[in-house]
C-alpha cells in the first residue's frame, strides 16, 4: 500500500515537473501559445485542461480496458480516444451549464476549445502505454492537467513583462515569444535529474 | 472478418455517445430568456467594460436580471438606452453622451536650442519601461516637474479599445469623435487626469495642479495657479478656487466662456480636440533616471 501511494506521488511530480506536457514533451503547444497573452485567461485555460484531462483519464481508461483490450483492437485507441474524448468534453459542458453556470463561465470557451488538444489525448495514450492502472491514470491526468496550469500562468507572466519591454523591432509579439518559450523549456529540462521511483 | 468488429465496435460507440449527447441536451437545456438576445444586439459588443461589468454580455443578463440600470453603456449612449428600456418595459432617462478629457495642458514646446517654451519641464529623462505607472514611481513623482501632470508614455493609449486617445507633444489627448467615454483610459492612469465631460462643454479646465501657484509656475507654464480671476469674471458663480485649482460646476456654467478670455495661463479652453499638431522632437540634455 505504501508503495503505491509513493508511486502516486512519483507519477504526480513527474507529470508536473520532469516529464511537463508542454515543456518537456512538447504536447499542446497550440493554447500554449494562443491563450498566453494574460495570467488569468492562461490560469483559466490551465484550469479547463486540468478538469478535461483529469476526466478523460479516466473515460478512456475504462474504455481501453473494458472494450478495446478484451477484443484485441489495441490499435484502436488513438480514434476511439478521439471519440470519448469530444463527446465526454460536450457532455460536461452541458451538464456544467444546467448545474453549475459559474464554473461554467469560468470556463467558458475554452471547453469546446480544448476538445481535440492534444495534450488531452496525449495523457490517454501514454497511460496505456505505462500501463497505469484507473487510479493512476486519474492522477496522471489531473498532475499533467496542473503541469499544464504551470507551464501557462510561468509563460503568460513572462510574455506580460517581455510586450513592455523594447525589443528589437524583428523580434515584437511572436518570435520573441517563440524565444522565451524555448527559454523557459530549457529551464524545465534542470528538473530531468530527478528521479523519485 | 476482424474490421468488420473493428468499424461495428467504433461506430457502436459512436453511435452511443451520439444517443448520450442527444438526451443530455435534451436533459440539460438551459432556458434562455429571448429577451437575452435583444438586450445584446442593442449593445455594441466592444467589451469595453465603461459600464462596471465585466462584458457587453454580462451587463446585458443584469439589466434582464433587474440589478442594473438601462443607461450605463456609455458607448450605445441614448439609443441602446431606450432600445434596451423599450425591451424590457421600463421608461429610460435621456442619458447624455460624455467623453473623456485629460485634465492636462503641459503640452511641450521647444526652441532651437532645446530650451523650454511653453508646456511642463522635464526635470530628468526617463529611460526605463514605456509605461506611466512605472515612470511615475522612480525620481520622486516621475520625470516631470510636476507632480500632477500627464507624464506621456501612453498607458491610457494602450488601455483605448476605440483608438480614440493619443499622445500629442508630450500629452494625452482625446479624439472626441471617436470617445465613446467608457472610461477604460482614466481606470489606467497613474495621475488620474482623466474625468468625463459633456463634449458640447465649451468651457473645461485642463490641468489638475493642487500644488501652490510658485510650485506650478517652476514645474510648467500651463499650470493653473489658482488665481481666481476666472472666479471673479464668471458672471454666474460656476467656478471656485479649491486647494489652489480652479473647478467649475457644470449645472450653472452657461458656457459663456468669460473665464476662458482672462486666464492668464490659458489652460480654460474649449474641450474640442485641437488640431493635431507634429509632435515636437524632445531635446536630449539633462540628467537620466
Amino acid at each position: 500500500m505504501n508503495e503505491y501511494v509513493t508511486s502516486l506521488l512519483g507519477i504526480l511530480l513527474s507529470a508536473l515537473l520532469t516529464e511537463n506536457f508542454i515543456l518537456v514533451k512538447f504536447y499542446g503547444i497550440c493554447p500554449f501559445m494562443g491563450v498566453s497573452k494574460k495570467i488569468d485567461t492562461a490560469l483559466g485555460m490551465g484550469m479547463a485542461v486540468t478538469f478535461v484531462m483529469a476526466i478523460a483519464s479516466a473515460a478512456c481508461y475504462a474504455v481501453d480496458t473494458l472494450i478495446l483490450q478484451p477484443l484485441n483492437l489495441g490499435y484502436m485507441q488513438t480514434v476511439a480516444f478521439i471519440l470519448v474524448i469530444a463527446s465526454i468534453v460536450q457532455v460536461v459542458e452541458m451538464f456544467l451549464k444546467k448545474t453549475v453556470p459559474a464554473l461554467y463561465k469560468a470556463l467558458g470557451i475554452f471547453l469546446p476549445l480544448i476538445t481535440t488538444n492534444c495534450a488531452v489525448l496525449g495523457v490517454a495514450l501514454v497511460n496505456v502505454q505505462k500501463g497505469y492502472d484507473f487510479l493512476r491514470s486519474v492522477v496522471n491526468g489531473a498532475a499533467g492537467g496542473l503541469g499544464f496550469t504551470l507551464a501557462i500562468v510561468l509563460f503568460a507572466s513572462v510574455r506580460e513583462r517581455v510586450n513592455k519591454a523594447d525589443c528589437p523591432e524583428s523580434f515584437k509579439g511572436f518570435p520573441i515569444a517563440l524565444i522565451s518559450a524555448g527559454l523557459l523549456a530549457l529551464a524545465f529540462m534542470g528538473f530531468s535529474g530527478l528521479k523519485i521511483f | 472478418m476482424e474490421i468488420l468488429i473493428a468499424v461495428g465496435i467504433l461506430g457502436g460507440l459512436g453511435l452511443i455517445f451520439g444517443l448520450v449527447l442527444a438526451a443530455a441536451s435534451k436533459v440539460f437545456y438551459v432556458e434562455t430568456d429571448p429577451r437575452l438576445d435583444r438586450l445584446n444586439e442593442c449593445l455594441p459588443g466592444a467589451n469595453c467594460g465603461g459600464c462596471g461589468y465585466a462584458g457587453c454580455s454580462a451587463y446585458a443578463e443584469a439589466v434582464l436580471k433587474g440589478e442594473a440600470p438601462v443607461g450605463k453603456c456609455a458607448s450605445g449612449g441614448n439609443e441602446a438606452a431606450q432600445a434596451m428600456a423599450q425591451i424590457m418595459g421600463i421608461k429610460a432617462e435621456t442619458v447624455t453622451r460624455r467623453v473623456a478629457l485629460v485634465r492636462c495642458s503641459g503640452e511641450k514646446t521647444y526652441d532651437k536650442d532645446g530650451n523650454l517654451v511653453s508646456g511642463a519641464r522635464v526635470k530628468a529623462e526617463y529611460e526605463g519601461f514605456k509605461d506611466c505607472l512605472a515612470a511615475s514611481k522612480v525620481g520622486g513623482n516621475g520625470p516631470l516637474s510636476c507632480k500632477f501632470g500627464c507624464i506621456g508614455f501612453g498607458t491610457c493609449v494602450k488601455a483605448c479599445k476605440y483608438d480614440a486617445i493619443h499622445i500629442v507633444n508630450g500629452v494625452a489627448k482625446v479624439n472626441e469623435d471617436r470617445c465613446v467615454g467608457c472610461l477604460a483610459c482614466a481606470a489606467v492612469c497613474p495621475r488620474k487626469l482623466i474625468v468625463p465631460v459633456e463634449p458640447d462643454r465649451n468651457v473645461v479646465i485642463a490641468c489638475a495642479s493642487l500644488a501652490k501657484g510658485a510650485v506650478t509656475t517652476r514645474g510648467c507654464t500651463t499650470g493653473c495657479i489658482g488665481c481666481g480671476l476666472c472666479k471673479k469674471i464668471c458672471p454666474r458663480d460656476a467656478i471656485t478656487v479649491e486647494r489652489n485649482l480652479a473647478v467649475i460646476d457644470y449645472s450653472k456654467c452657461d458656457n459663456c466662456a468669460l473665464c476662458a478670455t482672462v486666464c492668464p495661463k490659458h489652460l480654460i479652453k474649449d474641450s474640442k480636440v485641437e488640431t493635431l499638431k507634429d509632435p515636437v522632437v524632445e531635446p536630449l540634455n539633462g540628467p537620466k533616471i
